[in-house]
Parts: structure tokens; C-alpha cells; sequence
């Protein structure tokens, strides 16, 4: 019961974190872009006169979001039409659930885990949840019965399959070094240190693969410089026939999923929530000398650490959807086939040859 | 016609690579993101006021800054005991190419001013903002420096401003009460003629 209890608390946390944070990205999306161009983004919206730099604008978002008409297509498929969102963000929402935002915690002589699902292979189970993802986008297309809802439909199939080849191959370089699909496990592999300096981060034993992820799963979020399902400018993409809330999950997909993308940079190649020199009894600094903290300190300091990383990336890639200018359509499925693919693939021999010269031969 | 035909640039190797493309993208995003966020927290704490760290003018609020040549709203000038510096010599409402003032001259006690307006009508629904009036005017009676750029209103009637308006920049219509001592059509008192030159003499007001 109380083991329930606690996994029902672990999913309260999660849930209630990310969708806080992706109702938050409206905001940051905008006050960030603003800033990037020399403006001042939205800072009208106002409870008894305080603006609190305009954070209710989201608030007043959604107010309007839910208020508004809700329009469902006259020859479309009703049933598929009402289905299409809620499978997006069902999907975005459920791959959180292997996330490890902290070591396990002691607590009463129990271990919980940081974990909402402890899975042995929530790595698998992540990237099944983000290919399920296009299901509810290939949905929207094609029950808005609009030529150009099911072209942005297409277009997002095309985009997710090409590069989620790249993404998945990207990761083995990952899995054959720490040798596990399970993220808590691959999380406290990379606590060790390399020559007792350098952690064993992701990023410092597969950089080529970094970078081949970060784009790839770019490309999956399908956002800006890769938002060809959604081409705000030509065909408006997949969801072009919704509007009012069923449009704002669309809308709340892509942030999830950014924040999914985020987490996964973080915990593959950033540590997770490992602090350098950070051990659980405390640190252990390479240059001589220790600092104890307590076991509550070392959790906390671990939660904190994913935050804190979680929010780099997620400031990071939006900073990339305002620097860089959208992909023409050839050049995205150039750049998956001819460059990432590649890329991913030598990786992986290059990876496995090392391994296998520097005596993993079992 | 000629036709000039462009090539286009192969792209380098560096520059296929995208990587470092994309990276010298974010460092100017990037740098304009720190430098506007850094100001804008200095500003919340009354710092470096100086610098500016948008292009934005929260306009209603903060009026953007006026050139001193801009062509805003009219004024008449005003001389030390109230009356208008105009002498009603109609140079303005003769070369006023949108023909939208209307001066009615009175005679002045003053036998060196000869004349005044008894009445100085612009109708802003027609004024172009050519400044002509400004230029013309001998005695620097009319000038367009009021800094006033909201002329807006919900009829032609409330765009005709009279010389109530004119010479108190800081009215806006609807005029409460009538001012002005010397005599002059009075809209307020349906066109009849109000004040009187004693008055002025007097320093009543």
C-alpha cells in the first residue's frame, strides 16, 4: 500500500513538474525571444496590477485556450479528430516516466528510487513512447479530412523515421561503453572518474554521438530549424483543422517533447544527476581533500543537479529555434540520410573496435 | 534586357559541417540574449539606465523621444499678457495648401499690432502637417512644436480646434471653461463675441 503510495507520488512529482514546466516554455519561449531581438515580449497581462514580468500571460493562455470554440471538421473523423491530441500528449507525457531525476533515497528503511518506473529497459521504453508520438500527429492529418493537415501528417512521419534511425543508432555508441538500458544504472556508470579528474560523462567518451542525438532528437520535437510537419508560413501543418484546447495540446506536445529531448540529453550525456566529485557519503575532490553531506543534502543536491541541466538544455535548444532559419525539405532528408545516418553509424565501429582492442573481449 | 547570371556559392567543407555555422550563430544570439538580460536585471535594480536594452518604447507610457524639427500639433504663440502674437495678417491661411485654417481679423487697441484674430480655426481632419503656416508666419505667432501626436477623435466636428486649443496646447477637448480675456468668437458661447480689451488692460482676468 505505502509502495503504492510512494509511486504515486513519484508520478504526482514528475507530472506536476513537467507539465508545470511546459505551460512555462509558453512564457519562456517568448520573453527569450524577445530578449535574443532587442524587445520586451509579453509583459501586459495583469492580476490587481502586478505584471510579475508578464508569467500570466501562460495563465491567461490557457484561459483561452479552453474557452474557445472547439471546432471539429464537418466531413472529418470525429472520433480520430478528438483522439489525435490526446494521444500526443499521452505519449510525450508517458516516456517521463522512466526519467531517474535523483539517486535513491533512504527513507525509513526503505529505498525509493527517484524513479517513477524502474525499468530495465527504459531506454527502449522511451524511445518506443517518443516513436508512438507521431501516431497521434499522422492521426491529426489524416482525420481533419484537409489536403494540407494530412501533407503536414506525412511530412511528420517521413521526418520522425528518418531521424529516429539516426537517434537510436546514435545511442548504441552509449549502451556498448556503460553496457546497460537501464538509465538509473547508466546514470551511476557515469559517476566514475577518468583518470580520477575527468567524470566518465556521457559527452566525454561519445561526443560524435552527442551531437548526432542533440540534432536528431531536434528533429523529433519538430520545432524550429525542423518543423517542416508544422510550416507555420505554407501548409500549417497537422493541425491545421484544430483549435481551442485540442489545439493547445498539439502545442503542449511540442514542449513536452522538448523537455523529454532535455532530460534525455541530461541524463545520456550530461551525468544525470551526478554532481562532479560527488560521492554519496560526499565530495571527494581529485586534488586531495573531502567535504561530508548528509544523505538528504546528497539527494537533494542530486535532484537538483538533473533541474538545473534539464533547464540548460531546455534554454540551449531554445535558443537554436532562434538562431537558426527552417530546413528546406531535401535538405532535412539529406541531412538524416547522408549526414547523420552515417555519422551514427561509423560511431558505433568505431566505438565497438575500441572497446574491443582496449579488452572487453567477453 | 540583360541578363546577369548569379552563381551561388558552394558551400566549404567548414560550412557543410553546419556545427560550427550553428555555433557562431548562437554566440551573436547568445550575445545579445546576456548583454538585454543583463540590463534589463540592472534596470530592475536602477542601474545603468543609460543603455537601453530593448528597441521597444512602451509607448502609451513612455512617449518616444521627438525630434526638435518634428511637425506635431499647432500652437499659437502667446504674448507676456495672454493675448495671441498673431497680428491676423492671413499669410498662413493664404498659402495653407489644404486650405484648413480660418483666421477672422478684429481690430487691436494697439495702433502699432493694427489687428488680431477674433477667431483662429485649424480643422486637423484636413491639415497636411506641411508646416507652411510656421514658415510663413512673420511674428512667429504659430509654431507646430506641441509634441502632441495623438490627434484622434470620433467626428470631424471634434478634429476643428479653435483658439482655445491653440493657444493652450495642454487642452484637450472638450474645452471646460473659456479663458481668454481680449474678445474673441467664443465656440463655447455658440459663436458670440466674449472678453474684451478693459480687461486685458485691467489684468483681470
Amino acid at each position: 500500500m505505502i509502495d503504492v503510495a510512494i509511486k504515486l507520488g513519484l508520478a504526482m512529482v514528475v507530472f506536476f513538474g513537467v507539465l508545470n514546466l511546459a505551460g512555462l516554455h509558453t512564457w519562456i519561449e517568448r520573453k527569450q525571444s524577445a530578449i535574443i531581438q532587442d524587445r520586451i515580449g509579453a509583459n501586459r497581462a495583469s492580476i490587481f496590477g502586478f505584471k510579475l514580468l508578464g508569467l500570466f500571460h501562460p495563465l491567461a493562455d490557457a484561459v483561452k485556450m479552453f474557452t474557445k470554440e472547439d471546432i471539429i471538421p464537418a466531413r472529418g473523423d470525429k472520433v480520430l479528430h478528438t483522439l489525435a491530441p490526446a494521444f500526443s500528449v499521452f505519449f510525450a507525457l508517458a516516456a517521463f516516466a522512466a526519467i531517474p531525476f535523483g539517486d535513491r533515497l533512504m527513507l525509513g528503511g526503505r529505498v525509493i528510487e527517484l524513479q517513477v518506473a524502474k525499468l530495465d529497459v527504459a531506454l527502449l521504453y522511451i524511445f518506443a513512447m517518443l516513436s508512438l508520438g507521431v501516431y497521434g500527429v499522422i492521426l491529426a492529418g489524416f482525420a481533419s479530412r484537409n489536403n494540407y493537415a494530412l501533407l503536414g501528417g506525412l511530412r511528420a512521419t517521413a521526418q520522425m523515421i528518418s531521424y529516429e534511425i539516426a537517434l537510436g543508432i546514435a545511442i548504441i555508441g552509449l549502451i556498448l561503453v556503460y553496457q546497460t538500458l537501464d538509465l538509473q544504472d547508466l546514470v551511476r556508470a557515469q559517476g566514475k572518474l577518468l583518470g580520477g579528474w575527468i567524470p566518465l560523462w556521457g559527452i566525454v567518451v561519445q561526443p560524435v554521438a552527442f551531437f548526432v542525438f542533440v540534432t536528431a532528437a531536434l528533429a523529433e520535437t519538430k520545432r524550429i530549424p525542423f518543423d517542416l510537419p508544422e510550416g507555420e508560413s505554407e501548409i500549417i501543418g497537422y493541425f491545421v483543422e484544430y483549435s481551442g484546447m485540442k489545439f493547445g495540446m498539439f502545442f503542449l506536445t511540442d514542449f513536452l517533447e522538448t523537455i523529454m529531448v532535455a532530460c534525455l540529453a541530461a541524463t545520456l550525456f550530461f551525468g544525470g544527476w551526478q554532481v562532479p566529485y560527488l560521492m554519496p557519503d560526499g565530495f571527494h575532490f581529485p586534488w586531495g581533500g573531502s567535504f561530508a553531506v548528509s544523505h538528504w543534502t546528497y539527494v537533494l543536491m542530486g535532484v537538483a543537479s538533473f533541474s538545473l541541466k534539464v533547464l540548460f538544455f531546455c534554454w540551449l535548444f531554445m535558443q537554436l529555434r532562434w538562431t537558426l532559419p527552417r530546413f528546406r525539405y531535401d535538405q532535412l532528408m539529406k541531412l538524416g540520410w547522408l549526414g547523420l545516418f552515417p555519422v551514427a553509424v561509423a560511431n558505433v565501429v568505431v566505438t565497438a573496435s575500441v572497446l574491443y582492442w582496449l579488452g572487453g573481449r567477453n | 534586357m540583360a541578363v546577369k547570371v548569379v552563381r551561388r556559392r558552394e558551400l566549404t567543407f567548414w560550412e557543410k559541417l553546419y556545427i560550427p555555422q550553428i555555433l557562431s550563430g548562437l554566440k551573436i544570439t547568445s550575445k545579445h540574449f546576456f548583454r538585454n538580460l543583463l540590463l534589463h536585471i540592472a534596470h530592475r535594480l536602477g542601474l545603468l539606465k543609460h543603455l537601453r536594452a530593448s528597441v521597444t518604447y512602451q509607448y502609451p507610457e513612455e512617449p518616444r523621444p521627438l525630434m526638435s524639427r518634428f511637425r506635431s500639433r499647432h500652437r499659437l504663440t502667446v504674448r507676456d499678457e495672454g493675448t495671441p502674437r498673431c497680428v491676423g495678417c492671413m499669410l498662413c491661411e493664404t498659402v495653407c495648401p489644404a486650405k484648413c485654417i480660418t483666421i477672422l481679423a478684429g481690430e487691436h487697441p494697439d495702433p502699432n499690432v493694427e489687428k488680431y484674430p477674433v477667431r483662429f480655426d485649424i480643422d486637423l481632419g484636413v491639415c497636411v502637417y506641411c508646416g507652411y503656416c510656421v514658415e510663413v508666419c512673420p511674428e512667429d505667432a504659430i509654431r507646430m512644436d506641441s509634441g502632441i501626436l495623438d490627434v484622434a477623435a470620433y467626428s470631424r466636428e471634434e478634429m476643428k480646434l479653435d483658439i482655445h486649443e491653440l493657444m493652450n496646447p495642454a487642452l484637450r477637448k472638450p474645452v471646460g471653461e473659456c479663458n481668454l480675456p481680449f474678445p474673441h468668437q467664443c465656440r463655447l458661447t455658440g459663436g458670440q463675441i466674449k472678453g474684451s480689451w478693459e480687461e486685458v488692460a485691467s489684468g483681470r482676468r
